[in-house]
């Protein structure tokens, strides 16, 4: 929630701003943010836009991640029409200018060529079909409003009616400010889809990207049944700087990333992107039989898990604190 | 109680004018007797007048105010025999959130509160009101024993943001405010959150995700501290004020979006100028939802819960 890729009023670059979309159309190199290697564009790109010297993991555009994922020509957008509305009439006043939402929003639909930092739909990896909603840092930052928040619950809705697992890839600044309340209240509105998800027995993989922070962090990111995340990306509640402002100390090195963020236990395993496709699909394999088992597509949509709370607490869906 | 906060000068102005009067007591001249009674009149107009038309960003400053009614205040103006329960049985005991059980009106509810402190020392005691991950986790673990014993949950919600420390990631803020998003939402007992003071970012939300959700009539509600926001959208904390007025942050205004079910009125100038008062009114509050809500089948509840979530924001389709 507390780093967000926004709207630098006075020119400023944000953070990472040169990597933000890869390379521009055209350009024959790329150099790499990480080791400053300068790195042949059409190799880059043959390499899943990984560097070759060092490993980084460039930001990836919501629909090559999913051409990188799933079955080719298995993918169907659901809710691609669905755009912000600017339900605050945001505004925001400085002695130098006044900028609108309304008018940014619009502008990043022209730049980022989306309708919203999410995509999602449904698809086939290894012929088996999930739910998936694929997040997009270069839309705000990957900020999270109604319609991130609405897309990933009606994904979430769907894996529950079509009875199959559902993935989440996270990449986000954190709930977008220029919703106000609205924002924060996607957090629980996408959690509260989970636990449904969760009761009817079917498994949510959660892949973290960099970034992964503040509200989306702090709601599904991390709920995964399994969870997993690319190398080196920045995965955190509060963003790096806010952290060395309040703590007044420079972050030592490796802080709030993948690798930091395994060694602490609150994720399962870091997968290179070479990697993921397989990776996914064995988790596939390993828990689709289970629910497939329950009775495949008769189950009714409107089902309704009303187990008593104490086989509730008997599951060991690693979520629930302390008991 | 004295008018202290920076708009409040005119009424500090007549509330000295008021006491050095009042001090005369019985040798007032009957002159200065109706001056006494003129200034009193005007003190009540000039705080409705300005109470009324609060900017957002005074209404932060209300809500923040250091001799607003806490946690623990409410809990012993409201409730009888709480017994405070501490710790999150993994980590440690987090002092910015204090829950236990208590009789309210005859009944056992569980209370998880945020907990601010009123001078430094309390507030180092209390981490300002911001938890740690150990706190939504305690937060967690009593829900669930209220769940298990059938006891309403009632959250009282005060607190700028959750800690942005290095140690709170190391041990895992994300996972622990998403648990309590995931866990409260399908809680099989009846829950009121009442944002109280300020409610900042996923630190709030983390226990506010409640079957009804009040709000005493000055507190505020955003998804990040406005000075927050401000470094978010400005890189500058100066615009707090105006990041404060664009999130639209006042109980009233979310009242008008629907993102809050109902405000409890607060005393004249504001909570701190009468805390037993307050108290009332927000015991009021939470035992008529309370009674509404046990009348609902909890299978029903749970959806109604699910769909009130379920229904917030707004979207639009490109043609």
């Amino acid at each position: 929630m507390v780093k967000e890729a926004a709207i630098p009023p006075t020119g400023q670059s944000s953070t990472g701003k040169d990597e933000k979309s890869g390379a521009p159309a055209g350009n024959l190199v790329v150099k790499c943010p990480k080791c400053r290697e300068i790195l042949l564009a059409r190799e880059w790109e043959k390499n899943l836009k990984v560097c070759s010297r060092c490993n980084f993991h460039f930001k990836l555009p919501a629909f090559e991640r999913i051409e990188l994922l799933v079955d080719p020509g298995s993918f169907v957008e659901t809710d691609g029409d669905m755009v912000s509305v600017d339900p605050l009439k945001f505004v925001t006043r400085t002695k130098d200018e006044v900028q609108f939402y309304a008018k940014k929003l619009e502008e990043e639909r022209q730049k980022v060529g989306l309708n919203e930092a999410v995509v999602s739909g449904y698809a086939t990896i290894e012929s088996l079909p999930l739910v998936l909603a694929v997040m997009d840092f270069r839309f705000i930052g990957g900020s999270m409003g109604s319609v991130v928040g609405e897309k990933i619950t009606r994904a979430i809705e769907l894996g529950i009616e079509k009875n199959t697992p559902v993935l989440i890839c996270s990449a986000s600044g954190g709930a977008r400010m220029q919703e106000g309340l609205y924002s924060l209240m996607q957090m629980a509105k996408a959690s509260a889809a989970l636990a449904k998800l969760g009761e009817a027995k079917l498994p949510y993989f959660s892949l973290l990207t960099d970034p992964t922070t503040g509200g989306v962090t702090a709601s599904f990111a991390m709920l995964g049944d399994v969870t997993i995340a690319e190398p080196g990306a920045l995965i955190c509640f509060a963003g790096p700087r806010v952290i060395e402002q309040n703590m007044h100390m420079k972050l030592p090195e490796g802080a709030v990333t993948s690798e930091f963020v395994l060694q602490h236990g609150m994720i399962d395993a870091i997968v290179h992107r070479r990697e993921l496709r397989p990776t996914l699909a064995r988790l596939l394999r390993l828990y689709t039989p289970q629910t497939a088992r329950q009775a495949g597509n008769l189950i009714p949509t409107t089902i309704k898990m009303e187990p008593n709370s104490a086989d509730r607490r008997g599951e060991s869906d690693g979520l629930r604190p302390g008991i | 109680m004295a008018y202290d906060l920076e708009f409040e000068k005119p009424l500090a102005e007549l509330e000295r004018r008021i006491s050095s009067l009042q001090r005369k007591g019985d040798h007032l001249k009957p002159n200065e007797h109706r001056q006494l009674q003129e200034a009193e009149r005007e003190l009540r107009h000039r705080t409705e007048e300005i109470y009324r038309n609060l900017t957002a960003w005074e209404t932060v400053q209300v809500a923040r105010h250091k001799d607003r009614p806490h946690a623990l205040d409410y809990i012993r103006l409201m409730c009888e025999d709480f017994f405070e329960l501490h710790g999150d049985r993994a980590f440690g005991d987090d002092h910015a959130i204090v829950a236990g059980t208590a009789k309210l009106d005859g009944e056992t509810v569980m209370l998880v509160c945020h907990q601010k402190g009123r001078d430094i020392k309390e507030n180092q005691f209390r981490n300002f009101g911001m938890p740690h991950p150990e706190g939504y986790r305690k937060a967690g673990r009593l829900m669930l024993q209220a769940e298990k014993f059938g006891f309403p949950i009632i959250c009282l919600i005060d607190t700028p943001a959750a800690f942005p420390g290095l140690e709170d990631e190391e041990r895992g803020q994300a996972e622990a405010i998403a648990s309590n998003l995931y866990l409260m939402a399908r809680l099989r007992v009846p829950s009121i959150g009442v944002v109280t003071g300020e409610g900042g970012s996923g630190g709030a939300l983390a226990i506010s995700v409640t079957d009804r959700l009040l709000m005493l009539e000055y507190a505020v509600y955003s998804v990040a501290p406005p000075e927050s926001a401000a470094s978010i959208l400005w890189r500058d904390k100066v615009y707090a004020p105006q990041a404060a007025e664009a999130m639209r942050v006042s109980a009233r205004e979310l009242k008008e979006i629907h993102l809050v079910d109902e405000l409890i009125p607060e005393p004249l100038g504001g909570a701190h100028h009468n805390h037993q008062l307050t108290a009332d009114n927000l015991k009021a509050a939470v035992l008529k939802n309370l009674a509404e809500l046990k009348k609902i089948p909890i299978d029903d509840l749970l959806e109604m819960r699910y769909q009130k979530y379920r229904l917030i924001g707004e979207y639009g389709r490109v043609s």
